[in-house]
């Protein structure tokens, strides 16, 4: 007989009358991998919001010339806890947050490998969050100077030095990011030995769900890449208050040290920021295309691959600091090679589609939309890896809309689809299908209109961070263009977080497996109970449920 | 259902089993430590000969010698501690985990001496040049670490002194030695470049 059961139902126990201060306790003191996870999400999402309001704001201050609606200070402090917060209060907690949630159920386990180390991650990153927007507050420090950081989120030396950031906003910057990045090893940790120790009985890792190979891979890079920027955030602690001298250039230090060790981070931590929508393609899309997965070792090997060659591109984002010919042309080089595995899985992801039987729900939608705008992103990086072109667009607008088409166009409409993929496993409930349609027309047009001007931009010489711009650069009508693509987004994004609350307690009862799915998180009941799998699962291919929904032609006669 | 397929469907070979958690947990971590540590050794490498002013190097530093072999020879006496705690031959595990300890200690007095000869005789601090900033900052990461793995030796003797079943927690046990051993491995790379290479 097939091992897999569905769990049995079970009469509901009376529940104890509700009282918020026993709910609120069952939250703070959870070890339980899937309100973790959840916890994560709802956070990242709060962030998000808060992020996205500083990015209205940005806009609404660039939509026409000598713009008056923030000052230039103010303006300093929105762009950069714009990044900062989207980049370590949105994307990390969103690698931690479906990993944790997914991870466990899809590989047949009960819990993570530790699940107090997770507890203690999730606090800990939600401490640095605080502590960074503490800098509101508190940022100003004994000398009266400064409020929220205000060095950008990459924090170039020496604008970090005590000569030219006084008061203690680069200190709540540091601290922020050092306390909130121990938290997100730690769940990496975490991820990584729950995916060697945990699977369930017959889980080879030839037969894991493609999700758990990326997620895995993306903790590998977190794991490696987040230390060197902890190191280089302690030796500027140790600049700012012992004197040190590492990024001090007026006792022979380097400011461009400071450079090198952030984007040895900094460019693994965009692939760390963009597995997670690989990962979530690699799901829905054969699901919607209704075939298993075109080229798996292919997806994997890519995969690795990007996962050991990101790490050795990171000066690419150095061009123009004037390094030596040789270094241009390596980094050059690697970056190129680091497209062909990309380039792989968009291949891989449409092979997956073609010849299928596509069902264009939302999350596919999602997906379909993400296929077209990452490529673009692919190829103006592709474009910018290039020394010459970069000399030419560093620093522009240009560079913007790269990067916000890569996370913008690419993760979030990644993470939209996944989050409602998973919506009915995680509520029980399915949400609602016009205003998931509307959501993702609004938020695909609003976000052409906004990120694709920006591109027009940077080739017309306008440089990024720049407060306001006079009326006579041609900059006029892109600028306009670009905000007004607002109109679209905040709507969406209000009509997501309806459909969110609405279908949680309106929406159809889903089922545990409306999607007609292969992985092991459909097997369970939605939501899943603490315990996840009433039975440990056995698996004998990579598509579980499809064996037992097809006993007469299973998988694993065909692996 | 067709019988026939089913009953070739593959089998998992003998006893499903995995890795330990724990086990992996420690060489992850290690892994992680490692990426921490290896920024701070480039860096020092990158500033190796770039301080504008003195006390430089050649000057000022003298090789940790006694140091260096306690620290070294606290692996091997953790290593014996360890198997002795695997015979369950109680009182040998202590007086070797005992001896791990004063040569951990041993070790942190030195560089807690060298430092003190540095600061107030050569007067070297953080901020007088490159070369203080790198070698308080690297020394003084891995001392930190000495530190750490040294109160985690002390609790496992405070608890197995006070009469804790200590044998029933060998694993635990022997991820703490792979620190140890970690740090010590860290202490190597240190030596070479601060005092080897550096001087």
């Amino acid at each position: 007989m097939a091992s897999i059961h569905y769990p049995v139902e079970h009469s509901q126990v009376e529940d104890a009358p509700f009282s918020l201060s026993s709910y609120m306790y069952e939250w703070v003191s959870t070890v339980d991998h899937k309100r973790l996870g959840l916890m994560y999400i709802v956070t990242a999402l709060l962030f998000f919001v808060i992020a996205g309001l500083m990015a209205t704001i940005i806009r609404l201050q660039l939509a026409f010339p000598n713009g008056k609606v923030v000052d230039p200070d103010t303006y300093n402090r929105l762009f950069t806890m714009h990044g900062t917060t989207m980049v370590f209060l949105v994307g990390m907690p969103f690698v931690a947050g479906l990993s944790n949630y997914l991870v466990p159920l899809m590989i047949g386990a009960r819990d993570m490998a530790f699940p107090r180390l997770n507890a203690f991650g999730f606090w800990i990153f939600l401490f640095g969050g605080f502590l960074l927007y503490f800098s509101y507050i508190g940022g100003s420090g004994l000398s009266g100077a400064g409020s929220a950081p205000d060095v950008g989120w990459f924090a170039y030396a020496p604008l970090t030095s005590r000569a030219f950031s006084r008061g203690a906003s680069t200190d709540y910057w540091i601290l922020g990011i050092l306390v909130a990045g121990i938290g997100s090893i730690a769940s990496a940790i975490n991820v990584i030995v729950t995916t060697i120790s945990m699977r369930c009985p017959g889980m080879t890792l030839s037969r894991m769900p493609m999700f758990v190979w990326v997620m895995l891979i993306d903790s590998w890079l977190i794991i490696i890449a987040l230390p060197p920027l902890s190191a280089a955030q302690i030796m500027l602690l140790i600049d700012r208050f012992l004197g040190g001298n590492f990024f001090n250039t007026q006792s022979g230090g380097s400011a461009v040290l400071w450079q090198h060790f952030f984007w040895i981070f900094g460019h693994p931590e965009v692939y760390i920021l963009i597995f997670p929508a690989f990962a979530i393609l690699s799901e829905i899309i054969p699901i919607f295309s209704r075939k298993p997965i075109f080229g798996r070792p292919a997806m994997v090997g890519a995969v690795a691959s990007i996962g050991f060659i990101s790490l050795g591109v990171w000066a690419h984002h150095m061009f123009a600091v004037g390094m030596s010919s040789w270094s241009n042309t390596f980094f050059t080089a690697s970056t190129m090679i680091v497209g062909i595995p990309t380039g792989i899985k968009i291949f891989n992801w449409v092979a997956t589609m073609y010849g299928g039987k596509l069902r264009l729900d939302t999350p596919m939608l999602f997906c379909c939309a993400f296929l077209f705008q990452f490529l673009i992103a692919g190829l103006t990086g592709i474009m910018l890896a290039t020394g010459p072109f970069d000399w030419q667009l560093h620093d522009s607008y240009f560079v913007v809309g790269h990067f916000h088409f890569t996370l913008v166009a690419g993760l979030v409409f990644a993470l939209f689809a996944g989050m409602y993929y998973w919506y009915p496993k995680v509520t029980g409930r399915m949400y609602n299908e016009t205003m998931g349609k509307w959501q993702f027309w609004l938020f695909t047009i609003g976000v052409e209109l906004t990120f694709v001007p920006m591109h027009f931009l940077g080739f017309l010489g306008m440089p990024r961070r720049i407060y306001t711009y006079a009326p006579d650069r041609g900059w006029d009508f892109w600028n306009l263009l670009s905000t007004s693509g607002l109109i679209f987004q905040i709507p969406a994004v209000l009509l997501f977080v309806y459909n969110l609350l609405y279908s949680g307690f309106k929406g159809e009862r889903a089922g545990d497996d409306p999607w007609d799915a292969w992985t092991l998180e459909w097997a369970t009941t939605s939501p899943p109970r603490d315990y996840n799998f009433e039975e440990i699962p056995e698996v004998k291919s990579s598509r579980p449920l499809w064996d037992l929904k097809n006993p007469n032609d299973p998988d694993w006669r065909h692996e | 259902m067709d019988a026939a397929i089913v009953g070739k469907a593959p089998l998992i070979q003998g006893e499903w089993k995995l890795p330990d958690r724990g086990t992996m947990g420690v060489i992850f971590l290690i892994v992680t430590e490692s990426a921490l540590f290896t920024i701070f050794v480039v860096a020092y490498i990158v500033y190796m000969g770039h301080s504008l002013s003195g006390p430089y190097p050649k000057d000022v530093l003298d090789l940790p010698i006694v140091a260096s072999v306690c620290l070294l020879s606290s692996s091997l006496t953790i290593v014996l501690a360890e198997h002795a705690l695997k015979h369950q031959r109680l009182t040998l595990f202590k007086l070797w985990w005992f001896a791990t300890i004063v040569l951990g200690l041993e070790f942190l007095v030195s560089t807690g001496l060298e430092w003190r000869k540095l600061i107030y005789e050569d007067h070297l601090t953080v901020s007088t040049n490159l070369f203080g900033t790198t070698f308080y900052s690297l020394v003084g990461l891995h001392a930190s670490h000495v530190i750490v793995g040294m109160l985690f030796l002390i609790l496992v003797m405070l608890v197995s002194l006070f009469g804790f079943p200590i044998h029933t927690q060998e694993r635990r046990v022997k991820f703490l030695s792979w620190y140890w051993h970690f740090v010590d491995a860290v202490w190597v790379v240190v030596f070479t470049v601060v005092y080897v290479i550096g001087r």
